[in-house]
Order: structure tokens, then C-alpha cells, then sequence
């Protein structure tokens, strides 16, 4: 037999194993246009809803377009994390998991090729939002520097957000378990600083809103994009980013190794 | 022997899925592994395909331990399990390409083994179509070629044609068939006796967690019995009378008596010959050869009779 001298194993056949489950998930999700659709449209019509319905009565101090939109962009990548767990959890409960297992490779390649297009995914949806808000009256004026530091922190909170999605997908009994458990990546946002400044929600939000990772986060890139003050949001963004990408990169690594585990 | 259990056990908690099972298969052979739901069949393919651990036991597959070097296993064989594992969004030739590539063959030898496949199969038509449009047949007969990429030298399938309709079956026992002659050992598990009787060498009635019977399809027949003549009445003074004649065993309620028979036609020559001189009217003669069915039934009743003995 031919394939017999073929050798498995070694970190050219992991990176090419990696690459092979990276443009499958990339086709996958390219090609379920109906989710898709929904992770970039609903961010969108929150967005138009917000700036064209409520945000004639919410104070900001700035032209309510501008402050939004780093917010719809936090939203999007929720609901784009929402959709890698369900798609993680699609392969864990229909048997590709078990074809997988049953070959010689690395099963973790699963894993990656999901983060990696939920990393491609999101990429698109924020050019969508920020296109889509710049044509209704967003007006950036970062300079070059601020636009790459905002791509490295968003990119940073992507894939911290991906994995953790990846996690859930592995622990998911059902696809629509999965689509359970993401809830609260989808919900976050709108207890943070993303639609209204914390300062005019109740006492107990307002210690939630100041204290969890996405009001620096959005703090951050809009001070970048749109001069706004970044103060100490910028480190304590960066911190809890990475601190975020380290406990959902173990933890994803965890659950799926015990739920793999024979 | 390819495949070599001895003394398989596993257990979740309390619950024991498989109490001391040994199999042996034979290299090139079809190897069918039958049973009810829930008796281990499934368990005890995900043992011998590295993806469940067992509690004890020894078990060796293509001649390397499943617990010690699983990467050898997973090298030599393939497994296509109870659900089609497809990609429904990719197209056939997507889904047989990045297998070939998770196989390692290099990206022009990937393409030319899925066109390979894709022509055996009979899916060069429906290969750039996405896996969602396909049939249910086609869907399997594609996880199959998936699980050919790499020429293994043991194939398992888990329940290779439940939920198919006959046709689609039929095609499948063709191309299940078809490997069998080029060589390929096939391990199986079917609900449906037709399905082992068909295909099988060996089958292994697996019923609790254990082997209950095993044997060819013939010698687990010979074990029920041979043939018999069913012979129906109008009514059960008929019957009777025709039992007291011929002897054989008499259901009045049925009107019906059940004769031995070496399932000759001169034998129901004779019996009919005989009735005729008696003037006793039969309404319907029916002959009957074991199947696998009747092997299922002695031996599932006589372990629920030993429950009940217990």
C-alpha cells in the first residue's frame, strides 16, 4: 500500500493539520450566510436604533454616533463568539469529533481552525460596522498609530473572546446549549460603557459596568478613534484582555481535552 | 488475527457496558457484531477505534495495543460511525480533499485519491454539489469514501444502513461488498440480522455485555433447529386429528400444526398425500427455514428465562 510511508506527527504535519481545519471552519462559516447575516445585521440595526431612536436623549457629552460605535463593535464580536461556540458544539455532538479522533493527527486542530476563522470572521464585521457608521455621520479622527493600537487591542479581545467561546462549544451538549451559554458574552455589553455612561445607571450596575473587562476595552477605542480620554482605561483594557485570552486559552484547552478525554 | 480482544471490560460507574468480551478477527474477513440497543455494540467499536479507554482487557488492533499506541491504531484503520461525520456545507470533493490533506498526502495527491473515491462511489456528478442537497444513501456512501482516503487495513463501521431506505441499502452492501474482495478486514454492528446474514464471515450476538452466541450465519441456524412445515386448519378438530397422523406439535388456538422437515418437496408430497387419504382438509401449507431472527429470539428468551430462574 501506497500511504504506509506516510509519516504522522511532527510540527510540520500540527501547522499543516492546523491550516487544513482553518480553511474548512473559514469555508464553513462563509458559507452559512444566515448566521452570518445575523451577527453582522443585528449589531447594525442595534446601532441605528440606538443613534436614531434613544440617542437624541442620551447625554454623552459627544455627537452620539461617535460614541456608540465602539460598543456596537464589542457587540458584534459577541454575537460572533456566540456563533463559533454553536459551531464548535455542531462538531462535538455530530461525529466529526469522533472521525477526527480516529485518524492520526492532533484533534486540537479543531480547535484552532474555529478561533482562527472567528478571528477572520470578526474582522469583516468591524470593517461592516465602522463602514456602515462612517456613512451615518462617524467621524474618526485618529491618526495611523491610534487606528493600529485599536486593531491590536480589538484583535487581542477577539481571540480571548473566541477561545472562551471555543470552551463553551466544547463542554455544549446540544448546538442550542451552546447558543445558551454564550448568552451572557451577548448580554455584557450592554452593562458597560458601550450605549450610556455608566455614571447614569444605578449604584450596584455602576460597580458592575466600571469593573468588568469591556468598559475599558471600549473606553480605550474610543478615546483612540475618537479623542475622547483614555486615562488608566488603556493598561487596565490591555491587562484584563490578556488576562482574559490566558484563562479562556486554559480553559478552552481544559474542557476539551476532558471532554475528548477516553 | 487483526483485531484481538481478550477480556474486554468497561463500566460507567455502576453501570457495566462490557463484562468480559473477546473477539477475534481474521484478516480480510467481516467481522458482524450483533445486538439490541443498548447491549455494547457501540462501546466496544469506540474501544477497538481509540476513542473510548477500556477498564481492562487486552486489546490489539492491525497488531498494536489501543491504550499504549493509539497513533499506530488510528494509522491502520477507519471508522464511519452511526451518523454520517460530513461536512453539510462543503461539497463531496471538499469534505474527500481535506481528509486526504488531514492524511497528510500532499494537495495534488489529495485531489486525485478524492476523484479516485468520487468515481467508485458514484458521486463525480453530485461532487461539486454541497452535502446538504445530497440523499441519505449518497451522504453515506461519502462518509464511507472518507473513511477509504487513507487505504486502511481494518474498517469499522458502526450501523452502516440504519435509517436508509432499501434501496440505498442495497448499494451500500455492494460497495461494503466490494472492499471486502480487495482485501480490507471490516468490522461491523447492525440490528439487522438480514444485514449480518448477508454480509458477514463471523457473527457475534453481543446481549448484556457479553457474547451470548457466535458462529457462521449457518451454524448459529443449525442451533435453533432445522426446517420446518407449518400446516393451518379450519378447524381445531382438524388439527388435532392431523397431529394424532403425523405427529409434530399442535396450537389449538391456531389451528395450526408445526412439523420437523428436511424442506424436500417430496416430504410435502407425503404429508399432503396422507391428510388427503385421512379426509382431513388443510387450508394452508407453509415452510419455514431458521433465520438469524429466530437465533435472536431463542437466545434473547432464554436469558430472559434464566432471570427469571435466578
Amino acid at each position: 500500500m501506497t500511504t504506509t510511508a506516510i509519516r504522522h506527527g511532527g510540527l510540520g504535519n500540527a501547522i499543516s493539520d492546523a491550516l487544513t481545519m482553518i480553511g474548512r471552519s473559514i469555508r464553513l462559516s462563509r458559507r452559512d450566510v444566515e448566521t452570518l447575516m445575523m451577527a453582522i445585521l443585528l449589531p447594525l440595526l442595534m446601532m441605528s436604533l440606538f443613534v436614531y431612536v434613544f440617542g437624541g436623549a442620551i447625554n454623552t457629552g459627544v455627537e452620539y454616533i461617535n460614541y456608540v460605535v465602539p460598543g456596537t463593535i464589542l457587540l458584534c464580536v459577541g454575537y460572533g463568539a456566540a456563533s463559533t461556540a454553536m459551531a464548535v458544539a455542531d462538531d462535538m455532538n455530530n461525529g466529526m469529533i469522533d472521525r477526527l479522533r480516529s485518524m492520526p493527527i492532533s484533534s486540537f486542530a479543531l480547535l484552532t481552525g474555529h478561533v482562527v476563522a472567528s478571528m477572520a470572521k470578526n474582522a469583516l464585521s468591524t470593517a461592516i460596522v465602522i463602514g456602515t457608521a462612517i456613512a451615518m455621520g462617524f467621524r474618526p479622527n485618529g491618526s495611523v498609530v491610534d487606528w493600529l493600537l485599536t486593531a491590536g487591542l480589538l484583535a487581542l479581545y477577539v481571540l480571548a473572546l473566541s477561545w472562551l467561546a471555543a470552551g463553551l462549544g466544547a463542554v455544549a451538549r446540544s448546538v442550542q446549549a451552546a447558543s445558551g451559554l454564550s448568552f451572557f458574552m451577548l448580554f455584557l455589553p450592554y452593562l458597560s460603557s458601550a450605549f450610556v455612561p455608566p455614571g447614569t445607571m444605578p449604584a450596584f450596575l455602576r460597580v458592575i459596568s466600571e469593573n468588568q473587562p469591556i468598559t475599558p476595552v471600549i473606553e480605550t477605542t474610543r478615546g483612540l478613534l475618537t479623542g475622547t480620554p483614555i486615562g488608566d482605561n488603556g493598561w487596565t483594557a490591555l491587562v484584563w484582555t490578556a488576562g482574559l485570552l490566558l484563562f479562556s486559552f486554559i480553559l478552552a484547552t481544559a474542557l476539551y481535552r476532558r471532554r475528548i478525554s477516553r | 488475527m487483526i483485531v484481538d480482544v481478550q477480556g474486554l471490560r468497561k463500566a460507567y460507574r455502576d453501570n457495566v457496558v462490557l463484562d468480559g468480551v473477546d473477539l477475534h478477527v481474521p484478516e480480510g474477513s467481516v467481522y458482524a457484531l450483533l445486538g439490541p440497543n443498548g447491549a455494547g455494540k457501540t462501546t466496544t467499536i469506540r474501544i477497538l477505534t481509540t476513542l473510548t479507554r477500556p477498564d481492562a482487557g487486552q486489546v490489539l488492533v492491525a497488531g498494536h495495543d489501543v491504550v499504549r499506541e493509539p497513533a499506530k491504531v488510528r494509522a491502520r484503520i477507519s471508522l464511519t460511525g452511526q451518523y454520517a461525520a460530513v461536512d453539510n456545507e462543503q461539497t463531496g470533493r471538499e469534505n474527500l480533499v481535506m481528509i486526504g490533506r488531514l492524511m497528510h498526502l500532499g494537495p495534488a495527491a489529495a485531489r486525485r485519491r478524492a476523484m479516485q473515491l468520487l468515481e467508485r462511489f458514484d458521486l463525480v456528478e453530485a461532487m461539486n454539489r454541497r452535502v446538504s442537497a445530497y440523499s441519505g444513501g449518497m451522504r453515506r456512501r461519502l462518509d464511507l469514501a472518507m473513511s477509504l482516503v487513507a487505504e486502511p487495513r481494518v474498517i469499522f463501521l458502526d450501523e452502516p444502513t440504519t435509517g436508509l431506505d432499501p434501496a440505498s441499502r442495497t448499494t451500500m452492501w455492494d460497495a461494503i461488498s466490494d472492499l471486502v474482495r480487495a482485501g480490507t478486514t471490516i468490522v461491523l454492528t447492525t440490528q439487522y440480522l438480514e444485514e449480518a446474514d448477508k454480509l458477514a464471515d463471523w457473527i457475534v450476538l453481543i446481549d448484556n455485555g457479553r457474547v451470548s452466541l457466535s458462529g457462521t450465519a449457518d451454524s448459529l441456524k443449525a442451533q435453533v433447529g432445522g426446517e420446518r412445515l407449518e400446516l393451518t386448519f379450519d378447524d381445531e378438530g382438524s388439527a388435532l386429528r392431523a397431529g394424532e397422523l403425523l405427529g409434530g406439535t399442535v396450537d389449538r388456538e391456531r389451528r395450526l400444526l408445526d412439523l420437523p422437515s428436511d424442506g424436500s418437496a417430496a416430504h410435502v408430497h407425503t404429508v399432503l398425500n396422507n391428510l388427503y387419504a385421512a379426509r382431513v382438509p388443510v387450508a394452508r401449507v407453509s415452510a419455514h427455514r431458521p433465520t438469524l431472527d429466530d437465533v435472536f429470539m431463542t437466545a434473547t428468551k432464554n436469558r430472559t428465562l434464566e432471570r427469571a430462574n435466578a
